[in-house]
């Protein structure tokens, strides 16, 4: 009787080891089918267009009477404005405030701060975007004379701020997670706390705040609603920051609601996600490798 | 040494003046949300169905019943899968190559743009599955999006839960899924429920993917069954703040995006609520 009981146990013990392995299978299957309908899907693009026209061409317009065009070069230099001008503003101020979060701020302050730039994370982006239309948008308009302030700079100054967390919590955690032993060091050594910062941690914990900003890069390439707001959309190949661009996300958000499924300009649009796709995949497997060697250059 | 400790008081006022902007941006955000929003937010608005003619005449019920649904939904289909696959990692998996494609699988759909698993969920749930843009191919989407955060939160609280608890519970002869029913799960449930609310209330606020697979700006009844169309908050206020032409819709948008921010801070409070009263229990 005891005997059985025990067989019927590790029976059950089998067959639930079994349910949670089929189930976390999921997260794989996912990403396998993200990547395979974007990619077969996305592909057939080539069928008909070709390659040199869509990567070199400067001119989208799919829906042109006549001859329509499909060169992704002025989406592409629009993701790369807001990207680049996000990080302008937002790797300066996020490491600065990581610094104060991780080596200037009392505990108990620590504890406050640490929740409330969670909290900058979690505004739905659609709300930064009504403060790019509603707020920043007449402002800027306003101060360099524009007629319309919706456009690169203000999408960038948006984007900076939806990466700011991102930047500000890893870097704090790779700080964090240097050895005492070197402020400690450096401290007994008559240093003072700035010459303890600027000499040694920020050195030491360089490539993982160098990941912390590829990761917020990762984030800025692909956000969507913001920038769809503020952008401006226009078409047209950028010439400064001052005028309205188009980034990839928001082309694609714009005009999936109006495409038949399965016609040239649906799969034109799938390509333009399996671009996006590759993208953030590279630079978030570059970051967190740079991430893993931080965290274990120091541990012993 | 003297110069040496105005140049630290110098940087270091500098980070603090960073530091403060950081929340000076956060601050403003919600104050301006608020200031501008309360005056349309009345018990009409909140609890009448939209109008579409007049838009003063109207609330936004249907919205925000939609983003509760969606919020319901997304929860019946990531929670579980999320919290049984941060089980399976920090308990049971073995370091082998499968555990590691599951691992770089959590992190990567982490990475994901959300546009992206808008596309997917257009071409998977709304077409090869024919689910249509509803209700359920929304929350299909959005629970796709939402796993990796859950995972990533629930394997994070299960893993603060101390070794000589599993090792208490072997050693009185349980097997190893008596040990997680009875000891490891009890005592991470709670971070493993603020960790995954925190992850819907984010998934709720999301609006690329939800254009594309199911959310509408107006229906005139409110859904009954999963396959119908809704409405939702976030994309209720992006429509009224870039493509209504009355002169009321900035107030209005406002207005909602304030009910949005409230739907989430009140969330976010049962987490702290959940956190308060498992902090007084944990005595590890």
């Amino acid at each position: 009787m005891m005997f059985l009981v025990k067989g019927l146990k590790i029976n059950k013990e089998k067959i639930i080891i079994n349910i949670f392995l089929i189930v976390s299978v999921t997260t794989i299957l996912i990403l396998l089918g993200i990547f395979l309908f974007l990619f077969f899907t996305g592909i057939k693009t080539f069928n008909e267009i070709s390659f040199k026209e869509i990567f070199f061409g400067t001119d989208w317009n799919p829906t042109a009477y006549g001859e329509p065009s499909w060169g992704i070069l002025s989406l592409l230099v629009g993701t790369l404005i807001v990207t680049l001008g996000a990080l302008i503003f937002a790797i300066p101020l996020g490491i600065a405030s990581s610094i104060y979060l991780a080596e200037i701020a009392s505990p108990k302050t620590r504890e406050f701060l640490k929740p409330t730039i969670e909290m900058i994370a979690g505004i739905p982006s659609v709300v930064l975007g009504l403060i790019g239309i509603f707020f920043l948008s007449p402002l800027i308009a306003g101060l360099f004379g524009l007629s319309n302030g919706l456009n690169g700079l203000i999408a960038s100054f948006i984007v900076g701020i939806m990466i700011l967390p991102t930047i500000i919590s890893v870097s704090e955690d790779v700080l964090i997670s240097l050895p005492k032993e070197f402020n400690e060091a450096s401290l007994a050594l008559g240093a003072t706390k700035w010459q303890t910062i600027k000499m040694t941690l920020i050195p030491a914990a360089l490539s993982g705040i160098g990941g912390a900003i590829m990761l917020g890069l990762g984030r800025a390439v692909g956000e969507t609603m913001a920038v769809l707001m503020v952008a401006g959309n226009s078409r047209g190949m950028p010439t400064s920051i001052l005028d309205p661009v188009r980034p990839i996300t928001a082309n694609i958000a714009i005009e999936i609601k109006e495409v038949v499924s399965g016609s040239l300009h649906y799969e034109a649009l799938f390509l333009l996600g399996l671009i996006l796709f590759v993208i953030t995949f590279c630079v978030n497997v570059i970051s967190e490798i740079i991430i893993n060697k931080q965290t274990k250059k120091y541990k012993w | 040494m003297v110069k040496e400790k105005t140049k630290e008081k110098f940087y270091f006022n500098i980070f603090r003046i960073c530091m403060l902007f950081t929340i000076f941006i956060l601050g403003f955000i919600l104050l301006y949300v608020i200031i501008n929003g309360y005056k349309v937010i009345n018990f009409r608005f909140l609890t009448t169905m939209w109008n579409h003619q007049d838009i003063t005449q109207g609330g936004i019920f249907p919205a925000i019943f939609g983003s509760i649904l969606l919020g319901i939904g997304i929860s019946i289909i990531s929670i579980p899968i999320g919290i049984c696959t941060a089980i399976y990692i920090s308990e049971y998996a073995k370091e082998n190559y499968f555990t590691n494609m599951v691992k770089i699988s959590i992190r990567n759909l982490a990475g994901v743009p959300s546009v992206v698993y808008g596309l997917f969920g257009l071409a998977f749930f709304v077409f090869l599955l024919n689910l249509g843009t509803s209700l359920i191919a929304a929350s299909l989407t959005l629970g796709c999006m939402t796993l990796p955060w859950i995972i990533t939160s629930s394997e994070e609280s299960i893993k603060s839960v101390p070794n000589s608890f599993r090792e208490a519970s072997i050693a009185l002869g349980a097997t190893k899924w008596q040990t997680i029913k009875k000891v490891v799960v009890p005592s991470s449930l709670g971070g493993m429920l603020t960790g995954s609310i925190l992850g819907i209330s984010r998934a709720v606020g999301e609006t690329a993917p939800i254009i594309m697979v199911g959310a509408t700006f107006y229906i005139s009844y409110l859904p009954t069954s999963p396959t119908d169309k809704f409405m939702a908050l976030p994309y209720h206020l992006f429509i009224l703040a870039t493509q209504h032409s009355s002169p009321d819709a900035k107030a209005y948008a406002l207005g909602t995006a304030l009910v949005l921010i409230s739907l989430t801070f009140i969330m976010n409070l049962g987490i702290f609520i959940i956190r308060y009263k498992l902090r007084k229990k944990k005595e590890w």
